[in-house]
């Protein structure tokens, strides 16, 4: 998340130096009236994580809402439904993915009205959301947020990732944000593609646990969904048991007398 | 009876002596000359059916859907002329879409109907606009239960509990009426409005028709949809049965 801010920053950064400079250009780049532009995130969710496994696909990502440093928000529900087929997790701001979530909310029931026993699987949701992110992006008005998007449609599973820049990728796992640096190195070295749903859930449990440990913004409090031909469950929320005895924990101050 | 409105009849603004608009009047004859229609609410939900009359043997069936979804719980079937049929599913659907933008629930089927109606009410006031020559039957399911109600080319709206446009309007109806609806569950209801559909078709007149029934109840989750495969092909043949047992008389 901090280095997509950062690029997202730097973009917008540049563009607002531009138009400072040159006032009389502005109505170019800004629409009518007051410019609306996403400068920076507010609420935000951390790293999702999604596996290809071999029945379909798990999807784990915590419960919380951080505003800044602050966790302002532990009951975030960063997973959701889409359609019969698909199953959504997104990182980055909550209320671009409340909105997100009523695009695809309209796109799945404007399918549904056809009535003709088809219905919209997670390559064309993946590739919806590609298509929204990356024209938003071009308008320097972005949604905010990384979104992992996964399903099984007629035997076929599916996992896929999209940017706020709209930079999507199709993999047989995928992360965003700091899942990216923690979690997939784990991924790649011990994913595989037979993996039972125990394994997978196991899997998923050992890099967020890593995510736990060592991102600032992650919560002890996340639900694991799994999403397969026969459909879609997305668990309780539970919490991580984790480790923390140590021997460089213990006596802390044995080398440095008078520190804390 | 029909009467000639020479002079009164040539604008939709135009009133005739006797306080007659004979355009909206004309228009609903273009709804009376089409397929029937007909809706019915049964104890757990509606039922649609359309008797579809095939233009040509070259259709596919299946094709040229007479009853449309206009939100996840609600269906209109639409009688008359079809592309007027089809701008006003148009507008019902951005309605029911931008009540639930605004209020956050699926729209009420009572303001839906109010909706549609105002919408086709207001195509009869200006002279530049021709009122829609369909008539539509609207059923759908929500916190009140399940409702039923029909718009006329003429803006008119009720509700009911059994409706029929088209042909066969008045020999649907009266069948209707012998049915005791509010004992009825919409599995037996769809089996009733097979054989209204098939024996108010009037094989003399008309070429064949293909039966396209949609239901929104209990058992459909209140999803609006078309009548499950397996269910349509029972009542065909329920239907069928009786109009052999009604000849053999």
């Amino acid at each position: 998340m901090p280095s997509e801010q950062k690029l997202g920053s730097a973009i917008v950064d540049t563009v607002f130096a531009n138009m400072v400079s040159s006032q009389n250009e502005s109505s170019l780049l800004s629409s009518e009236g007051d410019s609306q532009r996403t400068q920076y995130p507010y609420v935000t969710g951390t790293s999702v994580i999604g596996i290809k496994y071999k029945d379909g696909i798990l999807m784990a990502a915590d419960m919380g809402g951080s505003y800044g440093s602050t966790i302002r928000y532990k009951s975030v529900e960063r997973l959701k439904q889409v359609g019969k087929h698909s199953l959504i997790g997104a990182s980055g701001e909550i209320s671009d993915f409340q909105e997100i979530l009523r695009y695809l909310d309209e796109l799945i029931l404007h399918d549904s009205m056809w009535d003709d026993g088809n219905s919209l699987g997670p390559k064309e949701v993946h590739n919806y959301l590609t298509r929204v992110l990356y024209n938003r992006r071009n308008k320097f008005d972005p949604l905010w947020n990384s979104l992992v998007l996964g399903g099984v449609k007629n035997g076929q599973k599916y996992l896929g990732s999209v940017s706020m820049i709209g930079v999507h990728f199709e993999d047989d796992h995928v992360a965003t944000g700091f899942g990216n640096h923690l979690a997939r190195p784990i991924l790649r070295e011990e994913w595989r593609e037979d993996l039972t749903f125990e394994e997978g859930v196991k899997l998923l449990e050992k890099c967020m646990r890593n995510l736990l440990y060592r991102d600032r913004s992650a919560v002890n409090k996340l639900q694991i969904a799994k999403i397969t031909e026969e459909g879609l469950t997305i668990s309780q929320p539970y919490s991580l048991k984790t480790f923390w005895n140590f021997a460089a924990f213990k006596n802390p101050t044995v080398g440095a007398e008078g520190s804390w | 009876m029909s009467s000639i409105g020479t002079g009164y009849d040539l604008s939709v603004t135009t009133f005739s002596p006797d306080g007659r608009v004979f355009q909206i009047e004309y228009a609903a004859k273009a709804v009376d000359n089409s397929g029937t229609v007909v809706g019915i609410k049964c104890k757990d939900g509606i039922v649609i059916g359309v008797e579809k009359l095939i233009a040509s043997k070259m259709m596919l069936p299946g094709s040229n859907r007479r009853i449309h979804s206009v939100h996840r719980h609600s269906g209109m079937g639409v009688a008359g002329l079809a592309a007027d049929g089809r701008q006003i599913v148009a507008r019902a659907k951005s309605e029911a879409h931008n009540y639930e933008s605004t209020y956050g629930e699926p729209i009420p089927i009572k303001e839906l109907a109010e909706r549609v109606a105002s919408y086709v009410h207001l195509c009869t006031l200006y002279w530049w606009l021709r009122p829609f020559g369909s008539g539509v039957i609207l059923g759908g399911y929500d916190r009140d239960g399940p409702q039923l109600y029909m718009v006329e080319p003429s803006g008119v709206s009720y509700r009911y509990f059994g409706a029929a446009i088209g042909k066969g309007r008045q020999a649907a109806k009266t069948e209707i009426e012998k049915l005791k609806l509010s004992d009825m569950t919409c599995r037996q209801g769809v089996i009733e409005v097979a054989k209204i559909i098939y024996g108010v078709h009037d094989e003399a007149k008309d070429k064949t028709f293909e039966l396209e029934m949609s239901w929104v109840c209990d058992e459909s989750n209140r999803q609006h949809q078309k009548v499950p495969e397996a269910l349509l092909e029972e009542a065909k043949a329920a239907a069928k049965a009786a109009l052999e047992e009604m000849d053999a008389d």
